[in-house]
């Protein structure tokens, strides 16, 4: 990892050379995004709206800059497509230094974003998203057929929604229009002010879904800004926590910042319930599934008494005729039953997915009157179970370790920091670059 | 004889300035339009040169048009140049105004989207800016032909072309029989020709107002 960074310092690494991203399949189509002592001073106020800010974003990487409100995130982030000019510092894209090059060309290899989606109301949807293949010069059909492929890409059919206005759109519509049109000329950068912050809560968790499923597809370098933690910890790769004048609070993992936050800001941004919101970043999939006797609605009755005889358990789950599931079935139930199942029984009446995070199956273990809940596939088709007990176990496991890594992180950091000042002092002491590569 | 008589008898006369006061106004406006827009373009983005566009523009409006006639013929002399002088800059006015506010009136989040994804100056301008401010502009226009129409007949004074002529020959022979169909012709004539502008320009307006931003 040192050399890694190391290397990146350097302002040479070639694009996509950086496969230590997040990016977990596939090419890296990102690239890498560093910072250096960026500082942006509004005329007529003294004070710098954003100080010194540097960092480096991996290619590929997701990150979310989060922050009380009026602490430089959104002036920060225009300065990496320079829509504000930066007083001092220096931004490289993929290497080169992009602080001086006409903004024009700059922007048109950085796609942007922004909260009320931004969309040209006198353009229909086609003509809005062709806008930046058009102005560097694709050819008609090439552009035609690439304004479909973005409005699948983006969930939304292309033969109902081609021709619309903006205005004749959802907010949740126009705010993948507005994705789909910077992500139109396929630029390597994605830059996001709030995108979804005006939207509705359902249609923000289904946006950031598909933010996420998008990315699983393109390994874009995402830039996010939001100030819901919440939304933060859902989407990042890693995460910076800004303070004032956009000072680097913490910029680490998700996880990380939850179990190890560096400082009391910190950890008053994360809010109360950091264990809970832990929860949301691991998917019922990772964690232990059980399974339990199930028998369908075309099984006579006597086998459903002889599988519940045979298996020992107090408890059967009844799949539909699409081996979804349908009812609880106790023992009781089934003396009660007098020949028929159509009284006998619970019905199920909530399932999780095996994507669902560990707080949505949380929640529904804790409103169910039995404490488990059934994990159904892609169809709707049973799959196992969760409990109380299983999820408990995992959580405990899950938070050790967190701490173990956390700790290990901070050894890494130190060795880091020791080998560096050591390379320094030979460096110096011999007056030849060559002298650390010996050491 | 009656009206409808002589209308009868000097159609050809009519139908000639018509064509004229139709054909200086039009002409006027062409012009008024694109120096007004360029004005609104030039200034919009500054608060004191916004402000004192508008205010000069308002400024010519309060003048009589008789006299800004009278004042500009002893500079051009009679006939055509003073008629199309007076003309422009009053119907400078109304456009340059609603330039200003429909170019301030964009939505900053879009000419921020405009930049952001790359678009020049120019594109902003041509392809974002000035299409979503084009319905404020053309109702401008629109005031700007309606006012010119009547601002035109005053032309006849400085011996300019147009349906002016028809009414100051009643006025100035009052008393005479064919003194009030005169009057009654320019007059109306005026009338006509202003609600055939206006027609068209409701047709311009479906037409180049944008589905996606029409009331
Ligand atoms: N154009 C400007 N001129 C002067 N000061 C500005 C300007 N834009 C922003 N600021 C100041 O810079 C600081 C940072 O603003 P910025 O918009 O980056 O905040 P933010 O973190 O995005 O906040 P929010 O979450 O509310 O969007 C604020 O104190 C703001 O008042
Ligand atoms: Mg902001």
């Amino acid at each position: 990892m040192s050399e890694t960074t190391a290397a990146t310092t350097s302002g040479s690494t070639a694009s996509g050379a950086d496969s230590g991203a997040a990016g977990t399949s596939g090419a890296t189509s990102g690239a890498t995004i560093e910072l250096e002592n960026l500082t942006k001073r509004y005329p007529g106020s003294h004070e710098p709206a954003v100080d010194s800010v540097s960092m480096e974003i991996k290619a590929g990487e997701t990150v979310i800059f989060v922050g009380p409100s009026g602490c430089g995130k959104s002036t920060t982030l225009k300065m990496i497509n320079r829509l504000i000019e930066p007083t001092s510092g220096r931004i490289r894209i993929d290497g080169e230094d992009v602080t001086d090059i006409d903004p024009v060309k700059l922007r048109r290899k950085v796609g942007y974003a922004i909260q009320s989606s931004g969309l040209f109301p006198h353009m229909t949807v086609a003509q809005n998203i062709a806008l930046v293949p058009k102005m560097i010069g694709w050819g008609k059909s090439r552009i035609k057929s690439r304004v479909e492929e973005m409005l699948d890409l983006v969930g939304l059919d292309p033969g109902e929604f081609h021709g619309r206005y903006p205005r004749q759109l959802s907010g949740g519509q126009q705010q993948r229009v507005g994705v789909a049109r910077a992500l139109a000329a396929d630029p390597p950068v994605l830059l996001m002010d709030e995108p979804f912050g005006a939207v509705d809560p359902i249609t923000r968790d289904h946006l950031q879904d598909e933010l996420i499923r998008l990315q699983h597809e393109l390994h874009k370098t995402i830039v996010f800004v939001t100030h819901d933690f919440d939304e933060a910890i859902k989407l990042g790769d890693r995460i910076a926590v800004l303070r004032e004048r956009s000072h680097i609070a913490q910029f680490d993992t998700p996880e990380a910042i939850l179990t190890n936050p560096a400082d009391d800001f910190v950890s008053g941004f994360v809010g109360a319930g950091a264990a809970l919101k832990r929860l949301n970043l691991t998917r019922v999939r990772d964690v232990e599934i059980a399974d339990i006797p199930t028998v369908t609605v075309d099984d006579p009755l006597q086998t459903i008494f002889d599988k519940l005889r045979v298996s020992g358990v107090n408890e059967l789950l009844l799949l539909d005729k699409r081996g979804r599931p349908y009812k609880w079935l106790r023992r009781g139930d089934l003396m009660r039953a007098k020949g028929s199942l159509a009284r006998a029984g619970t019905l199920v009446h909530d399932t999780v997915t095996r994507d669902a995070t560990l707080r949505d199956a949380l929640e529904a273990v804790l409103t169910d009157n039995a404490g488990r809940v059934a994990v159904t596939g892609r169809r709707g088709e049973y799959t196992g179970v969760v409990d109380m007990e299983t999820l408990m176990n995992s959580v405990h496991e899950m938070l050790e370790a967190d701490r173990l890594d956390a700790v290990e992180h901070q050894h890494e950091l130190e060795e880091q920091r020791a080998q560096l000042t050591h390379q320094e002092q030979e460096g110096a002491g011999y007056g030849d670059p060559g002298g650390a590569a010996k050491a | 004889m009656n009206f409808w008589d002589y209308l009868g008898n000097r159609h050809q006369q009519l139908l000639t300035d018509a064509y004229q006061h139709a054909s200086a106004v039009f002409q006027c406006m062409v012009v008024a339009t694109l120096i007004g827009v360029l004005i609104g373009v030039l200034t919009y983005r500054s608060e004191w040169a916004g402000n004192l566009a508008t205010t000069a523009t308002s400024t010519i409006l309060t003048i009589p048009s008789l006299a800004m006639i009278g004042l500009l013929i002893p500079v051009v002399g009679l006939g055509v140049a003073p008629t199309v002088i007076a003309l422009t800059l009053y119907g400078l006015l109304p456009i340059v105004r609603n330039a200003i506010v429909g170019l301030r009136g964009v939505d900053p989040s879009l000419v921020d989207a405009a930049k952001g994804i790359g678009m020049s100056r120019a594109a902003r301008l041509f392809k974002v800016e000035l299409p979503i401010a084009w319905p404020p502009i053309l109702t401008g226009i629109r005031v700007s032909t309606q006012m010119l129409m009547g601002i035109a007949a005053i032309a006849a004074y400085a011996s300019g072309p147009g349906l002016g002529n028809e009414i100051f020959r009643g006025i100035g022979s009052l008393g005479s029989k064919n003194a009030l169909n005169q009057v009654l012709a320019g007059t109306l004539g005026i009338i006509v020709l202003a609600l055939l502008f206006d027609a068209a320009y409701v047709l311009i307006g479906r037409l180049t107002i944008s589905r996606g931003i029409r009331v």
